[in-house]
């Protein structure tokens, strides 16, 4: 329907230095490759390298040994198409939401967006209990007989991850210019042929980049797995931590570590390739959002039912948190700012929650200085084959954070940075970094199909008229990659919020994060313990939403139009 | 270019603000530095590495600091598992001085792995009996112990009209059908405690016992707090299974506020686990850790054993909280299993307990 432009950035080509490019690209990669080598590369190999050379002699047969195990093959193929279909489900369900909330104008809709994404940061072990409370023997979905089935496990995923879709997917069609879908619309197109052939075709770059980040979650997350699959179900990630924690059989951890590895890798490939040649026409417009007609009644519809779906077991929590003695109370929140029932905690919760905050400020502005020079470094218009190849690479090598598990990460940090230069097993830098690498990905993700769709040729033309490169990054890409960055921030800073895997592995006992805190209320006996469970994690449900209302209206309008 | 709009001015002020106040706090990384340098300054810091469940009151805390004249540093992460697995992959370069929390299921590992430093602590009377076997140079010293025990809803059997079950038979009796709900043994340390139980119980007919469990109906769960809190009739979210695997203090939280409780704990099911302390062999500060584990079996940290980490001072004569003297009843022949033999069959105990429970 719409007609592509011809692409004529090749045929004009502004006067720019050979060695230029290049050493933009070191300059601009340089500190994210160095953190990623310091803090992901060196610990995971340093605990791959345990599991080869067991005794300090390589043993690949018994690696190879654990390959060949018929558990293996299972566990393999139970978390691919758990997080296959899981991540299906959040796609459909997260596009119509990105769309209603993103371009339709309504009331409230900045408070839906917010409480949407509140889900992916609440603690696993509490949805757990929350989830079956609802589905479990007693519960009141409990007649569906759900409790302990992958269904459980397939909803406990879509629960989480489908926050991601709506920001990631939202981000990038929010600023979409739309007159092309007008135009095929005024032409005759049906509305979901206009979407068929107009409007994503020009998503496609964020919802691949999405589903990807989606399917890498649900691959390696272990929580939802442990807690909603009862015993009978394990996951790759799953079975790393049992490997590790339980069994200290590295060589078995290192097999599936590298295989979860190979599978990060091939589906980075495939997930490059499908979001490759975006358009790089598509206008991006400051965004206009419009009051709803008829026509979007099914998008609100999905978003409703969505907002259902997320709010069943985030209510089960808030009614939880109310109950004291069978009777209605806010003993529960007025308990937070003690250690607990028979000193449960060693700091309180309210504590707990500044912890959470500071640690989430630094892991959210680490994050986005790498994420930002990632992105800035992959999208620049390649010269040769080999440039766009390197660039490629480059973008794959930061997602894999979200490849590796949490308790491989974990021992790595103990076992590689233990002397001088990088004796850092002590660091206080040590949750921020970490919790700013899982948050990464999402970042990238992010701002790479906006920076993606800007025409190269504008920069080109800035270039042309004397800019600098300075100058042409705050004159073109600032301007479209200002929206972008907030969201970016608002999800880093919740996944630093809600982070627990490398957390709970890191963090000192006085400055324990609120999740942390939350998994130890929720371990201990004692009524009171379990109330304040729920109470904090409502808390921490309410501060997420707080900060991501906060960035909502800090989207000013006017920069939009610099 | 649009103006900011008046009416949008003040909440946009008040996220301003929001954020300006966020980005005050967040100076952990620059302020971060501070503790290390005053503990260097004061010339002696000593540091503890633990599991998650270690906690001690300020006031103890300040009692070691103030006798010794260390300061104490504590490093929590992780259950006694992840703990004793971090001991073995540090060894010779620890992270800290003593290590508490490893308890006689995973503490072969660890000596095997020559974690610890044989030590010259004066054992207090009644803590001998709690010693690891087979640990001949006494680098371990035992400060706590706990049993794991099936604990039922006394409340929910009165209500029913039935006899609660009393013996590890009971539970495969098909009157009790359906209303266990217990950890993993491979996920968590309290279901391993149980399978050691049964393995004490029935020697090598152990998996017959399982698969007749598992046939009555028994609820696996991934974790202790799984298992009390979602499934159990007296746990905080009400579930509806009354036998549950927990601990032998657990009827001293369920007090009904009539001078009562309203479970107990079944003592012919109980395996014993006990907590030790050790040097770690590298240890920065070899004298202050030596201090820290005497202090562990002190008057003060066996005292506050009990309302701190929920579990009994190994010391003899040490007074229980009320609740506790009252309702939490240890048993007298708690289940055990040779740590050496546990160290060598865990694994392949645990990989035949999967095939007999995920049949």
């Amino acid at each position: 329907m719409a007609r592509r432009h011809e692409r004529v950035s090749a045929s004009i080509r502004p006067p720019v230095r050979s060695w230029g490019r290049p050493a933009s690209l070191v300059a601009l990669a340089l500190l994210p490759v160095v953190v990623l080598g310091c803090f992901f590369v060196l610990p995971v190999s340093g605990m791959v390298a345990r599991g080869f050379w067991p005794d300090g002699e390589l043993d690949a047969g018994a690696v190879l040994d654990v390959l060949t195990r018929a558990r293996t093959g299972q566990v393999v193929w139970f978390t691919v198409w758990t997080a296959a279909v899981a991540t299906l489900v959040a796609v459909l369900l997260g596009l119509p939401a990105a769309y209603a909330l993103h371009r339709l104008d309504f009331p409230l809709r900045r408070a839906v967006r917010a409480a949407l994404l509140v889900p992916f940061v609440l603690p696993t072990v509490v949805v757990g209990v929350a989830f079956r409370q609802l589905l479990g023997e007693a519960g009141p979905l409990g007649f569906l007989g759900l409790d302990g089935t992958p269904v459980a496990i397939v909803a406990g995923l879509v629960f989480f991850n489908a926050a991601v879709v709506i920001r990631a997917v939202g981000a990038s069609w929010e600023s979409l210019d739309a007159r092309p879908a007008e135009a095929a619309a005024a032409l005759g197109a049906t509305p979901l042929q206009v979407l068929r052939t107009v409007t994503l075709p020009a998503l496609r770059p964020a919802i691949v980049s999405a589903a990807s980040v989606v399917f890498l979650f649900c691959a390696t997350s272990f929580g939802v797995v442990l807690t909603l699959g009862g015993t009978e179900y394990s996951s790759v990630e799953t079975e790393i931590y049992l490997l590790t924690t339980n069994f200290l059989d590295l060589p078995g951890a290192a097999a599936l570590s590298i295989v979860q590895l190979v599978a990060v890798v091939s589906l980075l490939a495939v997930a490059a390739r499908l979001r490759a040649t975006p358009d790089p026409t598509v206008v991006r417009v400051p965004p206009r959002p419009r009051r709803p007609g008829r026509g979007d009644l099914p998008a609100a519809a999905m978003t409703g039912l969505l907002l259902v779906l997320v709010a069943a077991p985030v209510v089960t929590l808030v009614l939880g948190s109310l109950r004291v003695d069978d009777a209605w109370s806010l003993a529960n929140y007025r308990a937070l700012d003690s250690v607990g029932e028979q000193q449960a905690l060693v700091v309180p919760v309210t504590e707990a929650l500044v912890t959470s905050l500071r640690t989430a400020v630094d892991a959210t502005w680490i994050s986005l200085l790498l994420g930002l020079l990632v992105a800035l470094a992959v999208t620049r218009r390649s010269r040769s084959r080999s440039e766009r190849r390197i660039r490629g690479v480059l973008d794959g090598f930061f997602m894999l954070p979200l490849g590796v598990s949490a308790a491989t990460l974990g021992f790595g940090f103990l076992i590689t940075l233990d002397r001088p230069p990088l004796d850092l097993r002590d660091s206080a830098l040590l949750v921020p970094v970490a919790q700013a690498l899982v948050a990464l990905p999402l970042v990238v993700r992010t701002l790479v199909p906006v920076l993606d769709g800007i025409d190269d040729r504008q920069r080109q033309a800035a270039a042309s008229l004397g800019a600098g490169p300075l100058r042409t990054l705050l004159t073109v890409d600032a301007p479209v990659l200002w929206r972008p960055l907030l969201a970016a921030a608002g999800f880093a800073f919740a996944a630093s919020l809600g982070e627990f895997g490398a957390t709970a592995f890191l963090a000192r006992d006085e400055s324990a994060t609120l999740p942390v805190v939350i998994f130890r209320l929720i371990g201990r006996p004692g009524e009171m313990n379990f109330g304040m469970a729920l109470a904090a994690s409502v808390v921490l449900a309410a501060t997420t939403a707080l900060v991501m209302l906060v960035v909502e209206r800090l989207r000013v309008p006017s920069l939009g139009a610099l | 270019m649009r103006s900011i709009s008046a009416a949008h001015a003040p909440t946009r002020l008040a996220a301003v603000a929001l954020t300006v106040s966020l980005a005050a706090t967040g100076c952990s990384l620059i302020g971060s530095g501070d503790d290390d340098a005053r503990a260097e300054e004061a010339g002696g810091e000593v540091v503890l590495v633990t599991h998650e469940s270690f906690s001690l009151p300020d006031e103890v805390v300040a009692a070691f600091e103030e006798e010794s004249g260390y300061e104490l540093v504590v490093r929590a992460a992780g259950d006694a598992g992840a703990l004793t697995n971090k001991l073995v992959l540090t060894q010779g370069n620890p992270t800290g001085d003593v290590a508490f929390g490893v308890d006689n299921t995973f503490a072969s590992r660890a000596l095997e792995a020559d974690v610890f430093e044989a030590s010259d602590v004066d054992l207090p009377a009644g803590a001998e009996t709690y010693l690891l076997e087979g640990d001949a140079d006494r680098a371990l010293t035992p400060v706590d112990n706990a049993s794991v025990c099936v604990n039922v809803d006394d409340t929910w059997f009165a209500r029913k009209g039935i006899a609660p079950p009393q013996t590890l038979d009971d539970l495969t009796d098909p009157r009790y059908q359906d209303l266990f709900v217990l950890p993993s043994a491979a996920t968590s340390s309290v279901g391993l405690a149980f399978l050691l139980t049964t393995i004490d119980k029935y020697g090598e007919d152990w998996p017959g016992y399982w698969a007749d469990l598992m046939a009555n109906g028994a609820r696996l769960t991934s974790g202790w707090s799984d298992a009390y809190q979602t499934d159990f009739t007296q746990g905080g979210g009400k579930g509806d299974r009354p036998i549950v695997l927990s601990y032998d203090s657990s009827p001293a939280f369920t007090v009904d506020g009539k001078g009562g409780t309203t479970t107990s704990a079944l003592l012919d099911t109980c395996f014993r686990q006990v907590e030790y302390a050790g040097v770690l062999a590298g240890a920065a500060n070899p004298e202050g850790a030596q201090a820290l584990v005497q202090f562990l079996v002190g008057p003060e940290v066996q005292a506050a054993l009990p309302d701190s980490m929920y579990v009994f001072p190994v010391v003899a004569g040490t007074e229980l909280p009320a609740d506790w003297a009252k309702f939490a009843e240890q048993p007298a022949e708690p289940h055990e299993v040779d740590p050496a033999e546990v160290a060598e069959q865990r694994d392949d105990w645990l990989t035949e307990w999967r095939d007999v429970t995920s049949g």
